[in-house]
């Protein structure tokens, strides 16, 4: 129940906020140094690149979260997993598989480069 | 419930038969999303820098610029056919049809902008560096 929702949230969030930074991102980067650098200072700089993090780690969490989803979709899809119990605790595992991955992903991130 | 009457149908009461098709549709770029996408995260995080010149020279390769193409293809097909599924659950009559316009403009213009922005980088690379 409460993964559908977030299934269709996070996708939902990548659509539209994901595709306009990405867009912004590759247009920048196409049209040139400046332009790059108006991106970078609104992401990377600015109250200390707080955008970019916000959107960043926020990206990561609706991806991994997404990803698990759909593939445990593929899954019912097959029909497959709809025992109560075996329901349940897919379901909870793609939350707690989400939230690791994000926290490894930005750990690494930041702690190793 | 049976399939509706033909005039039903013709009045647009009936099933257009376009179902199955989106269900599949949506499924095979979920496939195709699932390499594309953690191959995009995987570059993003191994990028040894996110200036300029970096992710210029980056997506100057045809090892970058190409899965990025086909990233931006398998995406947007696919976030286009979900984001329909969210409009028809909550939306009816004429500003559903008014949002499926707009989700039509805003999937082909960004489409057609990031496809633009990849191929004139990769185009215009002045060296065949290899990818970092
Ligand atoms: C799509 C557009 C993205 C752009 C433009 C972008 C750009 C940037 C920029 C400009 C920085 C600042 C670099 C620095 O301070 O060294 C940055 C940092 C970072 N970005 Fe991105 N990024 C984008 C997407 C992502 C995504 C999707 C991720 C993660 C999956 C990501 C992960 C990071 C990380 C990890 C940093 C490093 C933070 C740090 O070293 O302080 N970026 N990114
Ligand atoms: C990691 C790879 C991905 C997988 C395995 C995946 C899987 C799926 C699946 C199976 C569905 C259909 C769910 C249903 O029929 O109820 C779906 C829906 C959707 N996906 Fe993805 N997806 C992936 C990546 C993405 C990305 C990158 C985006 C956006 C940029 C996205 C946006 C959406 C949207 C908007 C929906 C519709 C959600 C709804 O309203 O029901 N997906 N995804």
């Amino acid at each position: 129940m409460v993964v559908s929702i977030l299934h269709r949230i996070t996708g939902d969030g990548m659509a539209t906020v994901g595709t306009v930074v990405l867009v912004w991102w590759l247009a920048a980067i196409a049209a040139g140094r400046e332009s790059y650098h108006t991106f970078y200072h609104v992401f990377g700089e600015v109250a200390g690149g707080a955008l970019g993090y916000l959107f960043g780690i926020g990206m990561t969490l609706c991806f991994f979260q997404h990803m698990a989803t759909g593939i445990r979709h593929f899954f019912l899809d097959a029909g497959a997993g709809y025992e109560l119990k075996v329901n349940r605790a897919g379901s909870i595992a793609t939350m707690v598989f989400a939230v690791v991955a994000t926290v490894l992903v930005w750990a690494y991130i930041l702690g190793v480069k | 419930m049976g399939n509706g009457t033909e005039l039903g149908r013709v009045r647009g009461l009936g099933s257009a038969k376009e179902g199955a098709h989106h269900w599949w549709a949506q499924r095979v770029t979920a496939g195709s999303n699932l390499f594309l996408t953690l191959w995009f995260f995987v570059a993003l995080v191994r990028l040894p820098a996110y200036d300029f010149d970096t992710v210029h020279t980056w997506l100057g390769s045809p090892w970058a610029a190409i899965p990025l193409v086909l990233l931006v293809l398998s995406v947007f097909y696919h976030f286009r056919l979900g984001l329909q599924v969210l409009i028809e659950d909550y939306q009816h009559g004429a500003s559903r049809v008014a949002l499926m316009l707009l989700l039509n403009f805003f999937t082909f213009g960004s489409g057609a902008i990031a496809l633009f922005a990849i191929l004139k980088v990769a185009f215009t690379a002045t060296t065949g560096v290899p990818h970092v």
